[in-house]
């Protein structure tokens, strides 16, 4: 193999100045966390690319980790010339060489960043074109649908030749956009959110509420497995679990039937953003979409939000389940999400719950409670717990049977 | 003892039978019960599925696990056929294939199906244009192997694959059994629907195997039940077996890595050594073969003899399948390349493993030809 380096082309990034200062750093910190298990390869990242360095490492293998690192459009495994059109022309012999081109069609394509190197884009297609045409009897031209497309990318430094770019995962990098907490239940949506929320940038931590003994130590696993899996997104992944079972009994016994749904929702929301204030994070991030059944009306999401004021994203709001669910199985979280046990917002599933809930009969219901120290309590009561990278695979009892 | 027999069964690596034991003992739980032994079994069971498909390179989904490779080839074969027997009932395979295929397309016969089995060239190769010709409109499956077992001629599974994109209603199935972790094969790149594998042929356990089948494709399965595997293949999944089979699968791989060079040099050796003795044939070809097997014959000495003689001096070889020498029929493999009755009834293979080394091939040679003097002494009288 011919490849030295993997070039990598940054996703949107538009913006000048600093922001491009730390969106480059954090894609850059993300990379590295991301393949920390390659000790050989080195990461430079510079203005308009980043490079990582192969030191022989097998490009193909550090390709599977790099596809799922959001900020990056593409990248290519590439070979690294000096800007001398003879070096060009050997490195582009050798390259074609491996791929085996007899019979096969092929045409080049060069990109000028540097507009300072003595030939044009289409003289050094033309150049090389007919130089490899020489080389190689066997070969054809194609512009259009060739079986092998050299490119070039003419940079200050250097020239770098590759015939394959891979798609990356798009998005910007995590962390770049800011904090904010995810509800996190048991279920298929809210992973799927928090997904989302990542490939926007945003770094996430999660709540999640448990109710034992009426939710089991199986639901908080699930959880936990979940929160594995964005882990392996974010390099890292804290969630906060809040003791929750003495609001939901009281909820049970003071609010009528048909709105414990609503008032429940509204007790997350808060104490969410108790914990929001203490963390410092920006926004909330939950998994609500649109749609016929009781928690899922506007009028629903009308009289929920009305306990805060804080930005509330909700990235599958306009999604269809079917592909919610495509993406909870392309992410991994599908199966994890199918298990079956419990979490505290099945357990107590009214009868009848409103449909169309109001907010003044809302805070009506909840006037007549004091739910301030039992929210007080519970944040106190929080369990936090981080998770990271890695240990999807590094499971101690698992890994070594592997 | 010099185990040169390593395409009829591998010794399991020790640490194989480690996590076999382990996984056996500690992750016991059903993994379709959804207490905490059945969700530890299924996790562990996720994460061996996880690193097999990426050792393959195929995604966790294109799995199903099986007892190996017999059952491997008629899941595919049969699955296929009476799944898509409206479509058609044309079926082509080769003449050297194994019999966990031969007879499943035998049993086939009975039932209307019309099988081709393609000839083979003096190398033990099936011709493209032979392919070509073969298909017909009711054609629904092309079952050809990767390696084949006897003489160790790698069939061009890309180019078939390329020929059979152009007829998008024919599946192709790969019999990978022995070509797997010893020549490297992409199922995507090379078109292939279904493959099979068998982890006691790297160095896994008996009965624990996989058949590949790409995403999207669906058929009957052979075994029905509580719908495990995605109901390709009912059972409770064999979780420890499975753990042994990804270790294994892990372990022969970076073996092949490594040593892969080492393999080409020890049968590079056997091939000039006995090409030096004049009662020798060398059977395998020198150009696609696969690194591990070398098959001779010795005209004039029936194959049983000699494995016997070679026996009683602690080298292990063996013929065609293990099944087939005790029948003490010629091959078939080698009847299709157009050796002579005599040729075919008196041949030996020699399979190796990345454990194999140079000082046991010297050996083993020694003992070959030791074991040909006496033979020719005794027989000559
Ligand atoms: C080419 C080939 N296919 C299939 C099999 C059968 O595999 P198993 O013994 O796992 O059933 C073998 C093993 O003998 C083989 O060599």
């Amino acid at each position: 193999m011919l490849y030295d380096h993997i070039l990598v082309r940054y996703g949107e990034i538009s913006t000048k100045g600093k922001n491009r200062g730390d969106f480059i750093e954090c894609l850059r910190t993300n990379t590295a966390y991301v393949l920390r298990d390659f000790k050989k390869i080195k990461i430079q990242a510079k203005h308009d690319r980043m490079y990582i360095q192969l030191n022989g490492e097998d490009w193909r293998k550090i390709a599977q980790p790099l596809k799922k690192v959001f900020g990056i459009q593409s990248f290519s495994p590439v070979v690294k010339v000096k800007k001398d059109i003879e070096a060009i022309k050997e490195s582009a012999r050798a390259l074609l060489a491996e791929m085996e081109p007899t019979g096969k069609t092929f045409k080049v394509n060069a990109r000028r960043s540097d507009k300072s190197f003595p030939y044009t884009s289409n003289e050094l297609n033309q150049n090389l074109g007919e130089y490899l045409l020489q080389e190689f009897p066997g070969l054809r031209v194609d512009l259009h649908d060739p079986d092998i497309e050299l490119l070039l990318e003419v940079r200050n430094d250097f020239v770098y030749l590759t015939s394959e770019v891979i798609d990356g995962a798009h998005g910007l990098p995590v962390g770049s956009g800011g904090k904010a907490m995810l509800m996190l239940s048991g279920g298929i949506d809210s992973p799927v959110a928090g997904y989302l929320a990542m490939k926007r940038g945003l770094l996430l931590e999660a709540v999640h509420f448990a109710s034992p003994p009426f939710t089991s130590e199986q639901a908080k696993q699930k959880v936990i497995d979940l929160g594995k899996i964005l882990a392996e997104v974010s390099g890292q992944f804290t969630i906060h679990f809040v003791p929750f079972t003495k609001i939901q009994q009281l909820i049970q016994e003071k609010v009528p039937q048909s709105y414990t749904m609503t008032i429940t929702r509204r007790m997350m929301l808060r104490i969410t953003d108790e914990i929001r204030k203490k963390r410092e994070g920006l926004a909330i991030v939950t998994g609500e979409s649109l749609g016929q059944v009781a928690s899922q009306t506007l009028e629903s999401m009308f009289t929920i939000n009305e306990v805060t004021n804080t930005p509330i994203i909700r990235p599958l709001v306009t999604m269809d389940k079917l592909d919610i669910i495509a993406i909870a199985e392309k992410i991994g979280t599908l199966p994890i999400s199918n298990r079956p046990f419990e979490d505290c917002c099945t357990i107590f599933t009214p009868q009848r719950p409103a449909t169309k809930p109001r907010r003044d009969k809302a805070n009506q219901y909840e006037a007549g409670i004091d739910f301030a120290p039992l929210i007080a309590e519970a944040v106190a009561g929080v369990e936090t717990m981080t998770l990271k990278a890695g240990q999807l695979s590094e499971d101690p009892d698992i890994a070594g049977l592997l | 003892m010099i185990y040169l027999d390593n395409s009829a069964t591998t010794r399991p690596y020790p640490e194989v039978v480690e996590s076999y034991a382990k996984a056996a003992q500690q992750f016991f739980g059903n993994p379709s019960s959804v207490h905490k032994p059945g969700i530890q079994a299924e996790q562990l069971l996720r994460q061996a599925r996880k690193q097999i498909s990426s050792l393959l390179g195929v995604k966790p989904g294109e799995l199903i696990f099986t007892s190996g490779g017999t059952e491997g080839n008629n899941t595919a074969i049969k699955g296929i056929a009476y799944t898509y027997r409206s479509r058609g009932k044309h079926i082509i395979t080769t003449s050297i294939e194994h019999p966990s295929v031969t007879n499943v397309c035998e049993q086939l016969k009975k039932d209307g199906f019309d099988i081709t089995y393609l000839p083979v060239d003096e190398h033990g190769r099936v011709k493209i244009s032979d392919i070509k010709q073969a298909i017909r409109d009711d054609t629904i499956l092309v079952s050809i192997m990767h390696v084949n077992n006897e003489v160790g001629t790698i069939q061009p599974i890309e180019e078939i694959g390329q020929l059979l994109q152009n007829y998008p209603k024919i599946f192709f199935h790969v019999d990978q059994v022995q070509g797997v972790t010893k020549v490297p094969l992409d199922y995507y790149q090379a078109n292939v629907d279904l493959a099979t594998i068998s982890a006691h042929k790297f160095h896994g356990l008996k009965g624990t195997g996989v058949l590949f089948v790409r995403e999207g494709i669906r058929f009957d399965p052979l075994l029905s039940g509580g719908g495990q595997e995605n109901n390709f293949r009912s059972g409770t999944e064999n979780t420890a077996g499975i753990v042994a089979m990804a270790k294994a699968l892990r372990l022969a791989m970076e073996a092949s890595e490594r040593k892969i060079k080492r393999m080409k040099e020890i049968q590079n050796y056997f091939f000039t050594e006995l090409k030096k003795i004049p009662e020798v044939r060398v059977n395998t070809p020198l150009s696609f073969c696969a690194p591990h097997i070398i098959n001779f014959s010795v005209p004039g000495f029936k194959t049983e003899v000699l494995i016997t003689a070679l026996s009683e001096r602690g080298v292990y070889v063996s013929t065609t399948s293990a099944c087939s020498v005790q029948r003490n029929e010629p091959s078939k493999t080698l009847l299709a390349m157009g050796l002579s009755e005599d040729l075919a009834s008196s041949s030996v293979r020699i399979s190796l493993s990345f454990e194999n080394t140079l000082e046991e091939a010297q050996t083993a040679m020694q003992s070959i030809r030791e074991c040909i003097d006496e033979l020719n002494r005794v027989m000559k009288g």
